[in-house]
């Protein structure tokens, strides 16, 4: 047998063309907003970044004017044709600028560059790339004749895919004939103001995207705005239970893509080895920073102890550590506050008489690292198989029966995916057919397509992103 | 002026992604709508127009094997490139149809758009025509559109750009591939249009491009056992009846359009791509 020894084989962060000073897009323009600059951070090393201005309440106020001005004035107006092919060149744009922005993602967020580059930043470019083409074939989506835009869309998005989610917000809704008002996340605004760039570069007219960066309240004052006709929140399901709350009796339309639990379910006919590598991309993908990851896992008991063992074997392979590094499977944590989150959790876990296993791998000492773990034992009352993690933890439940595996996946409150490992066609159908799921992944996990239709039942949200169902939120029909 | 001679362009048939000359080594002479001579134009023969079913047959595997968002990609690509040689179309069109140049502008700008728009139907069809049927049992039923596979198209003999790119942008978004006999008397920007085909990234073999006498070549690509559809829109008249006949032989897809050719500035349906396109409808029980 060769050794094949571990070689560090690190992109170069100055692909990234990082920064010192970052500025919010408002109205065509690049200036600086009313509120206190932050500093984003490097998440891996915890050094700053870069400082980034955020918007002030009265930003947020000339932000939803200018894009009703550039609604009301060019983009509404605008024939779908013509629409399009501004969207294609932001498409273009993007995957022109592909590896610098995989590199910026991985500096600001923490996960590893193999993801941002190979999903992140393509991804990104193909979902404006699908939308664009429906800028002119709206009479064809099956919302009648001529569906009209609701006008301007204030847009919230998470920290775990930041480029990806801004383009999923802001794709369709510009297809639709909607101008945009985007707060990113507080930890992770950079990717999005170089896509404010490429909108430029681009010459979108000015107004029609606006990417205003800040915590909380630019969110809450975006989405409380009366200008805005259409909201869009991706994030915690009770930041999505308030937004709804706060939006009742506006007549605002509302979509949310709010937590999940999905249930991984291994039958004992699956092939064990490719469902260890599916259990692994299900939660250890984006360091289990993903709303639909696979965090619970349900298999049947008869290969519960060869399965646990087989992932054992293949977690404790991952590597953790410089998200820059090629041969990382496993980033970092984002925030300091997230990683205290997961602390959290899993000691409720442990106290709560699961039986924890921890990948023995080297962990940085700088940085916001946690290390894979799985949860075996875990009741359905524990905590850890009730909450939504959203680290690397994985927590190992059984069944005996398919309506077993049914009523175990679908006992929660949330309902955005699931995952199903057999061999049988038959049984993936009737599975899928009793999963209370939006997303339901058959032998495989953890696959987004611009064509795919991407959203969740219950308390993980309405409304879909993708596909030609993902229009419906950025149309007034 | 400048008292340079300049170089002409041989024009050739653009044949499995190279330019060869006809096999039969005959030539035709093009004139502008003046009657002022422009171009020799190859002369296409049977033998050309056989072999170009068989490199539009080897290109079906690929193309239609192709992700819809990669052709996608290419069909875009190719609005791309037209749009870099926007003022050569402009000249050629001019002088094919003897249009003032800001009509002939219009022309091409309308076509390069054609590409665009198409461009964005190939992921799309499967979500606007196909379906998941509510079978009355314990199956799950679902349908989607296919490419028909190699489809014959007869190139409006008036429109020599706009119209072609709008008989053939819906055949290349479904996945199908193409043997277009273009204009006969106008097929000049139909060649530089292969140039650019030829540069886009649409592989060799998906389109392949005969100039001649559409009433020689049109039986034989009716009658053609390895072409699955036959586009009649800039057949003759007075051969369409047969051609349809000889198209019954493999019971071939036949597009029939009006003889008048419509204004192909107006926007497009999608009766085109749904011309060249087969549903399939696969079964599979549901059950523990």
């Amino acid at each position: 047998m060769p050794s094949w020894e571990y070689a560090p084989a690190p992109e170069s962060r100055a692909i990234a063309n990082l920064k010192p000073n970052y500025r919010m897009f408002l109205d065509g323009e690049f200036v600086e907003g009313g509120g206190e600059p932050l500093k984003s951070i490097n998440p891996a090393t915890e050094e700053v970044l870069a400082e980034v201005s955020t918007a002030g309440s009265a930003d947020v106020d000339k932000a939803v004017k200018a894009a009703q001005r550039a609604q009301d004035k060019v983009w509404g107006r605008m024939p779908g044709a013509e629409r399009a092919k501004y969207i294609f060149r932001v498409a273009r744009l993007i995957a022109e600028r592909a590896r610098e922005l995989a590199v910026l993602e991985s500096l600001d967020n923490g996960k590893p560059i193999r993801e941002s580059r190979d999903v992140d930043v393509p991804t990104a470019s193909a979902h404006f790339f699908y939308h664009a083409g429906w800028a002119d074939k709206l009479d064809h989506a099956g919302y009648g004749p001529d569906p009209r835009p609701l006008g301007v869309a204030g847009q919230v998005i998470p920290w775990n895919f930041p480029l990806l989610m801004a383009a999923w917000k802001i794709a369709p809704a510009l297809a639709c004939g909607n101008t945009v008002v985007l707060k990113p996340a507080e930890t992770t605004p950079l990717t999005a103001l170089v896509l404010a760039e490429i909108i430029q570069q681009a010459e979108l007219p000015p107004g029609v995207v606006n990417i205003l960066p800040g915590a909380g309240e630019v969110g809450a004052a975006v989405v409380g705005h009366p200008g805005v006709r259409k909201v869009a929140f991706t994030g915690s399901t009770d930041v999505g239970k308030s937004i709804q709350r706060s939006l009742a009796g506006t007549g605002k339309k509302l979509t949310l893509e709010l937590g999940g639990k999905a249930a991984n379910i291994v039958f004992d006919d699956a092939p064990l080895d490719q469902a260890v590598e599916g259990i692994v991309n299900g939660i250890f993908f984006n360091q289990g920073h993903v709303c639909c990851a696979g965090s619970r896992l349900l298999v049947q008991e008869s290969v519960a102890e060869e399965l646990l063992d087989k992932l054992h074997k293949r977690v404790a392979t991952l590597r953790v550590g410089d998200p820059l590094d090629k041969n990382t499977d496993v980033g970092a944590i984002n925030s300091r506050a997230q990683l205290t989150k997961i602390q959290e959790l899993v000691a409720s876990g442990e106290a709560e008489g699961a039986k924890r296993w921890t990948s023995p791998c080297p962990v940085p000492d700088k940085g916001f690292f946690f290390a894979p773990t799985v949860f075996a034992d875990v009741s359905q009352a524990m905590r850890i198989a009730r909450e939504e993690i959203f680290g690397p933890v994985l927590s190992v439940l059984t069944f005996r029966t398919p309506d077993e595996a049914v009523a175990k996946a679908n006992n929660t409150p949330y309902g955005l995916s699931a995952g199903i490992w057999t061999e049988k066609g038959s049984r993936i159908l009737w599975m899928a057919d009793k999963l209370r799921a939006g997303v339901v992944w058959a032998n495989t996990f953890n696959r987004f397509d611009p064509t795919a239709p991407f959203g969740g039942y219950q308390e993980s949200g309405f409304g879909r992103e993708g596909g030609r169902a993902g229009l419906e939120a950025y149309l007034d029909v | 002026m400048s008292d340079r001679i300049s170089v002409a362009k041989t024009y050739k048939l653009y044949l499995g992604g190279a330019f060869p000359r006809s096999e039969s080594g005959r030539t035709y002479p093009v004139a502008d709508a003046k009657g002022k001579f422009l171009a020799n134009a190859a002369q296409a023969s049977r033998k050309d127009l056989r072999e170009a079913v068989v490199a539009a047959r080897g290109a079906f595997k690929k193309w239609s094997g192709a992700t819809a968002y990669n052709r996608g990609q290419v069909l875009y690509r190719v609005a791309e490139v037209l749009e870099g040689r926007r003022e050569q179309f402009i000249a050629e069109v001019a002088a094919s149809e003897g249009v003032a140049a800001k009509r002939a502008q219009a022309l091409v700008d309308t076509a390069i758009d054609r590409w665009v728009w198409y461009a964005g139907w190939t992921d799309k069809l499967a979500t606007v025509l196909g379906a998941a049927n509510p079978v009355a049992g314990p199956y799950f039923s679902f349908s989607v559109p296919e490419p028909t596979g190699v489809v014959g198209v007869l190139a409006p003999q008036r429109s020599s750009l706009l119209g072609l790119v709008s008989v053939l942008a819906p055949v290349l978004a479904t996945g199908s591939t193409a043997v277009v006999v273009g204009s006969q008397d106008r097929p000049l920007p139909a060649i530089t249009l292969s140039e650019v085909l030829a540069t886009s990234d649409v592989p060799g073999g998906v389109v392949n491009l005969l100039t001649g006498h559409t009433a020689e070549l049109a039986p034989w690509l009716a009658s053609h056992a390895d072409v699955n559809a036959l586009d009649l829109t800039g057949a003759h008249a007075e051969q369409r009846k047969g051609l349809e006949e000889a198209a019954a032989g493999t019971v071939k897809r036949v597009l029939r359009t009006p003889l008048e050719e419509p204004d192909w500035a107006e926007r497009p349906d999608i009766g085109r791509l749904r011309a060249v396109l087969e549903t399939k409808t696969v079964w599979h029980p549901t059950g523990v």
